[in-house]
């Protein structure tokens, strides 16, 4: 049927003028874009292969590239638009399952960017961070109720295994298969330098990576993948992961042509066989089962480690946040469904779940009405682009944020959403050993450390400016935040209010 | 217009504190001159003053100071105290007319103890049965507002410039072995005398000079151990957290003061390994008691009294001292007013507690 399903949707411009041949694009583009076409004596391209990930348009030597959005248009239709309509084709040409990468890129209201923060002004002094003490030290972990005093009538240290960061920020789980050697590295090389943790994600560790030990988070998900005692004990804490934001209610899916020699080893399963985790933990079907998980890991961690839960934002988060914090668990990562991921049904991807500053905002304040919020520690994610919006998540009662996107963006990734297809071009999500090594861990490593060292002057200003001088007096602080064109049910939820109250 | 408690009012203000170490009683008289030096620190929208030891014929029983707005307030507070209280004595407070203070509420004290069975029922100790009874009070009866609930200690407060509030309430007629005043600079008028300060819950009183940028964190986190911030004052959290720290928590007052102004990470890192870890154990177990923003506070307690800047000290505070008696103040001139030649006169460190208590011929005379 002459059906059109693909997606033909990015076109690429050359400018004739300017190009000189020189065939860079094509060689940089896994998808085979770019072809030189001995007849005509000049470059041609195939459109259809195109996701616009910018690869051509930034090494082009002489800037002769462009990719736009093809402006073929169907007939205007608010309700079947042409996303609506492409679906429809592809799935009655494929009988398949629509998958996506990375967050959902739909239009859902980002509350982030309702919502300001305060400053002083006459009644107390902003504070200057170039030339007063500011501190963005924190520690995530279990508190103590009771204060034990030695013999001496001493305050004994009862607080065992913290996790103390630098600055509130830690990269979010990002499994080696879905994304490369050299990105795994680059994020761990990163997390080292800035005194931060990175996380290794479902899919083990590269045995090159336990040196970096210190600063990781091992992850043990619903597929136990690349699990075993040396795994559990190589890192600073283990984090059991319950839920994606990206994808809650559904296990991971690593198509096994990601799944090589060294992913196979690490993962601990056979070369080129999809690697599917099961939608649940098959030995959590319940809270009861989740503590005696949180107890099994911390018994094969000598109560050594810190225990992490994360859990997608969903509709009950605030009551099941509650319960995860009764359970054992040290912190609670709560994922919010603008997160991002390797890859997901597109539905589930862009439907299901609830954003991260209403989760955050509501877990916060149930562990408070139940008084156990000093208990645990809170870690948001899910789409924290941003410095502002890091002071924003921790004024609304988080400790600190896990960032992934944004990590992935500062190694090169231009969110073609293309990840699940592993050609990235950037190096960063796939496994084909010439596109990998186009991303140095050294330079890729840097940038990171750039990135957070910008973000974390910037929460220093805006600490400043509110008269801050330690994070930890920002932490819950709703106070210093108001909400623009909100609905009072949204402020409520919030915690805040609004512009001019 | 809304009253104090139903927003929050950015305040500027003056303190002052004394006390005599060997318990010699000091008239209210002289800490009203001292503060109303620093008149123009203050607006005419806040004053008050607590004293300790003023009521040593009564000093076993808690002696509540309450506004009222009405009569049928009174009668329902009345009832009450009288379910969960033994009231051994209770009067009008006795005031002076003058035309500076104007539309007064009620203000009654009473000399209370609580009921042994209701006591043992509610299987608290004497202070925390107290304590509850007076957030109820404070919260659930209608214009009532209950601003003074210690032993041996009484809180006067009005609005008013500090000097004239002493006038008001006839402070030379009290004595006591320490005071401390505040006049107030609020942004805005607060509507009713509650949001005058000091602040006190039980034998705690608090005077704050600042705007602490750490309030709805410090809020937020206190609420949970059953506190209600109900005038959303900087002076209100700040003693709920000094009532948490010492009296649940059974911390030291120099404990109190590193979790409330801790040194910075830098400096904890340099220090000796035993207040290394102390340090490090409150900072990663209480941070959102931290107090950032400045401030400078005197706390009164039974037995003497504290005072303690931010960590920054981004407010005045001086200390002086002349033979045993203490005396703190947002300014040197309110001190030097009542007591000219100091034997010493500092400006504490930012962070660092003065603690000053009295020694064993005062705790003989007055505890």
């Amino acid at each position: 049927m002459p059906i059109n399903y693909d997606d033909n949707t990015y076109e690429v411009i050359r400018n004739q003028d300017r190009c000189i041949n020189c065939r860079v694009c094509e060689r940089q583009c896994a998808n085979l874009v770019h072809k030189y076409s001995e007849y005509y004596g000049r470059m041609t391209s195939d459109c259809i292969s195109c996701v616009d990930c910018q690869r051509c348009v930034s090494l082009c030597p002489t800037k002769a590239l462009k990719i736009i959005k093809n402006p073929n248009s169907y007939r205007d239709n608010a309700n079947w638009n042409e996303a609506a309509i492409k679906s429809v084709y592809k799935q009655a040409g494929s009988g398949g399952v629509l998958l996506s990468s990375m967050g959902t890129p739909e239009a859902y209201p980002v509350y982030w960017d309702k919502i300001l923060i305060n400053a002083s002004q006459v009644t107390n002094p902003s504070i200057d961070p170039l030339r007063e003490p500011m501190e963005t030290r924190i520690a995530l972990g279990k508190r103590p109720q009771n204060i034990v005093r030695d013999g001496n009538g001493n305050i004994v240290n009862t607080v065992k295994n913290s996790l103390f960061l630098n600055v509130p920020i830690m990269f979010s789980a990002m499994s080696y298969g879905s994304i490369s050697y050299n990105a795994h590295k680059s994020l761990a090389i990163a997390a080292e330098k800035l005194g931060i943790f990175y996380n290794t994600g479902e899919g083990g560790l590269h045995r090159d990576f336990y040196k970096y030990g210190k600063n990781t988070i091992v992850q043990v998900a619903s597929g136990r993948f690349g699990v075993f005692k040396d795994f559990l004990n190589a890192g600073a804490a283990v984090e059991i992961k319950m839920g994606q934001g990206a994808k809650p209610g559904i296990g991971g899916h690593l198509p096994g042509e990601k799944i090589g020699e060294d992913v196979s080893r690490t993962r601990m399963i056979p070369q080129g066989v999809d690697a599917i985790s099961p939608a649940p933990h098959h030995d959590i079907y319940s809270i009861e089962d989740l503590r005696q998980l949180v107890y099994s890991l911390k018994e094969a961690t000598n109560y050594k480690k810190p225990v992490i839960v994360k859990i997608a934002a969903v509709h009950n988060v605030a009551a099941i946040a509650s319960g995860v914090a009764r359970s054992g668990a040290d912190i609670i990562a709560i994922d919010g469904f603008r997160g991002g991921t390797g890859a997901a049904p597109t539905r589930i991807r862009d439907n299901v779940g609830i954003p991260i500053e209403l989760a955050l905002a509501s877990v916060d304040q149930r562990l408070r009405e139940e008084g156990i919020r000093n208990e645990i520690s809170l870690v948001a994610g899910g789409s924290i682009r941003n410095s502002a919006d890091i002071v924003k998540a921790i004024a609304l009662g988080a400790d600190a944020v896990y960032i992934a996107t944004g990590a992935l963006l500062a190694l090169g990734c231009h969110l073609c959403r293309s990840c699940h297809l592993g050609k990235c071009n950037w190096g960063i999500a796939t496994q084909n050993p010439d596109l990998v090594k186009r991303l140095n861990p050294e330079t890729g490593s840097e940038r990171l450390v750039n990135l957070i060292t910008a973000w974390t002057h910037e929460i220093e200003e805006m600490m400043g400016g509110m008269g801050i001088n330690s994070i930890e007096a920002l932490k819950g602080n709703r106070l210093m935040l108001r909400g623009v064109g909100m609905t009072q049910k949204e402020l409520d939820i919030l915690g805040i209010f609004h512009a001019g109250e | 217009m809304l009253k104090e408690g139903q927003i929050r009012i950015p305040s500027g203000c003056a303190i002052s504190g004394i006390i005599n170490k060997d318990g010699k009683r000091i008239d209210g008289g002289e800490i009203a001159r001292s503060i109303a030096v620093m008149h123009d620190r203050s607006n005419g929208l806040g004053g008050g003053f607590a004293g300790y030891g003023i009521y040593p014929e009564y000093k076993d029983y808690y002696a509540f100071h309450i506004f009222y707005t009405d009569v049928a307030a009174k009668q329902a507070c009345e009832s009450f105290i009288e379910g969960h209280f033994d009231i051994i004595n209770l009067s009008k407070i006795p005031v002076r007319k003058i035309p500076e203070i104007t539309d007064e509420p009620l203000i009654w004290r009473y000399f209370v103890a609580p009921l042994p069975t209701k006591l043992h029922d509610s299987q608290l100790d004497e202070n925390e049965f107290t304590l509850r009874c007076v957030f109820t009070m404070n919260t659930k009866l209608k214009g009532v507002y209950v601003f003074s609930s210690g032993k041996n200690m009484g809180v006067f407060k009005a609005v008013g410039f500090p000097e004239d509030v002493a006038r008001f309430y006839k402070l030379d007629e009290y004595s006591g072995y320490s005071w401390v005043a505040h006049g107030r600079y609020p942004t805005n008028t607060p509507g009713w005398w509650g949001g005058a300060h000091p602040f006190a819950i039980l034998d705690f009183s608090v005077v704050h000079n600042g705007e602490i940028s750490s309030y709805d964190a410090n809020r937020r986190f206190i609420e949970m151990f059953g506190y209600k911030c109900t005038l959303q004052t900087d002076t209100e959290v700040i003693t709920y957290i000094w009532d948490y720290l010492i009296r649940r928590l059974k911390l030291t007052m120099t404990e109190a003061a590193e979790v409330i102004a801790a040194p910075f990470w830098e400096k904890i890192k340099t220090m000796p390994d035993a207040d290394r870890e102390r340090l490090t154990y409150f900072r990663t177990v209480y941070p959102s008691l931290l107090v950032t923003g400045p401030f400078s506070i005197i706390v009164g307690f039974e037995g003497g009294l504290l005072a303690l800047n931010d960590r920054l000290k981004l407010r005045s505070m001086v200390v002086g001292e002349k033979n045993d008696t203490v005396y703190i103040a947002s300014e040197e001139c309110a001190i030097r007013e009542i007591e000219p030649s100091l034997d010493r006169v500092w400006a504490p460190v930012g962070g660092e507690p003065v603690i000053v208590k009295l020694n064993q011929t005062g705790e003989n005379k007055c505890l």
